[in-house]
């Protein structure tokens, strides 16, 4: 069997899985950096606030809740969960791809890591409006 | 007396290098070969093993010169690939003490050691002894469409377009790229084709970029679509050991940072062009032609 036969038959056998193509991987890369230069901002001012008082007092309960409160530190945490998410899950995506080369693997790979990566904000987000106190519940 | 006692010191520590220069006089020396020795199409479980074979050298013996004295003259059964034994052909690339090389290009007296082991290429199949088996290499090549491609070429009227014009500068862009003698050598020093075989690897990439700078080229955005896949040029991790082992001075790792610049848009730069020297105010050169002195100025433009 030639190496074009054998292209064929697989992508037959796994069209409706493989049709799925979200972004180039030239836009990937350009958001994988794009979201890592941002978040190095993010983080350093994220960090700088840690100093703006003694830095165990900074940690502490109450005043962990007050950063919440603030809408402007809100949006930041929120900004930070977004970029590291997005950042982190590609890049995981790209050691995985890695491993092995099938078109199964890679399909299930870029489910996978979506979905993580929605999960993960969800879930972070939900904790950042619970503490806000937007929570309704 | 004491220049004497230096000498006799440097004699001892280089005492191997020297042993091997010393065949410039025609007196014998040797080096131990170890070969790597496989039969792989007839057994595909079959086990490597080394051969060793003490060879005579020479000062000029290449590592193929003293494959070729093995095989001449100890076990005709070592299959080794080669054919032009001037680093034009890329046949007989093989990793000889643990660095990819080309045998016919590499002496034996620089290696500076009195051992040599040959093994088949890394990150290709085996076939038999040090012959590796090219067919996916090749298959990369030919996915990047090593061609020119312009629309122009199907008129009809062919006496149009006899020729393709391109200016000294044009062809500086890509020449250095041209260069490649698809021996392999980069293919297997890449970490990245190591773990993915369906990375095309340093020298299909560096050949995508050789026709995408090509200013006969009409088809830059196709090209740049071919290799902007999931296991494309956004595989490549920047390792840079493909430009270290290039025979021929390619620079592969060069080809795709300037490949990738461009499909990112994040710059449309091209190689480095080397620019002529202004030497009108030297009246050696401005005697010997005004024409040179004329260009030299519109090129520094
Ligand atoms: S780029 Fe250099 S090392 Fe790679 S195949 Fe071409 S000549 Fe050989
Ligand atoms: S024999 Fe042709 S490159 Fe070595």
């Amino acid at each position: 069997m030639t190496s074009s036969n054998f292209k064929n038959n697989s992508n037959k056998r796994t069209r409706w899985f493989t049709n799925i193509t979200l972004l180039r991987e030239s836009q990937i890369t350009k958001i994988h950096y794009i979201t890592g230069i941002s978040a190095l901002f993010v983080v350093a001012i994220h960090i700088l606030m840690r100093l703006i008082m003694p830095f165990n007092m900074s940690l502490e309960f109450e005043n962990v809740i007050l950063n919440y409160k603030n809408i402007f530190y809100a949006l930041l945490l929120e900004s930070i969960l977004v970029l590291i998410a997005i950042h982190g899950f590609n890049g995981l995506r790209v050691i995985l791809l890695e491993i092995r080369q099938t078109l199964i693997w890679e399909r299930a790979v870029n489910i996978l890591v979506i979905v993580a990566m929605i999960g993960i904000i969800a879930y972070g987000t939900r904790t950042i409006i619970i503490a806000n106190g937007f929570s309704v519940g | 007396m004491k220049i004497f006692k230096k000498d006799k010191k440097r004699d001892i520590k280089n005492k191997e290098a020297i042993e091997i220069s010393n065949t410039t006089d025609n007196t014998k020396s040797s080096v131990k070969l170890r070969v790597f020795r496989i039969n792989a199409i007839q057994d595909p479980k079959d086990v490597h093993h080394f051969d060793e074979f003490q060879i005579p050298v020479k000062r000029w013996t290449t590592v193929l010169d003293a494959l070729l004295d093995a095989k001449s003259y100890h076990d005709s059964s070592i299959a080794i690939r080669y054919s032009c034994r001037m680093a034009s052909c890329g046949s007989c690339g093989m990793k000889i003490n643990g660095i990819p090389r080309l045998a016919c290009y590499t002496k034996i007296s620089e290696l500076a050691t009195n051992t040599i082991t040959c093994e088949p290429l890394p990150n290709f199949p085996y076939i038999r002894d040090l012959v590796t088996d090219f067919s996916q290499f090749i298959n990369h090549h030919r996915s990047v469409m090593p061609y020119i491609q312009n629309k122009k070429a199907d008129i009809p009227d062919v006496n149009e377009l006899t020729e393709y014009e391109q200016t000294p500068e044009d062809l500086d862009k890509f020449l250095q790229f041209s260069y490649c003698i698809k021996c392999g050598l980069c293919y297997s020093a890449c970490p990245t084709v190591a773990t993915d075989l369906k990375f095309p690897g340093p020298q299909a990439l560096s050949q995508a970029y050789r026709y995408f700078a090509d200013s006969r080229d009409t088809d830059k955005s196709n090209r740049l679509k071919v290799i902007d896949t999931s296991h494309g040029i956004s595989r490549c991790h920047f390792a840079g050991s493909c430009s270290n082992v290039c025979p021929k001075g390619v620079d592969p790792a060069l080809g795709i940072q300037l490949l990738r610049s461009h499909l990112l848009g994040f710059s449309n730069s091209e190689k480095k062009i080397a620019k002529l020297q202004d030497r009108s105010s030297n009246p050696y050169t401005a005697e010997e032609g005004e024409g040179d002195t004329e260009k030299n100025e519109n090129n520094d433009k």
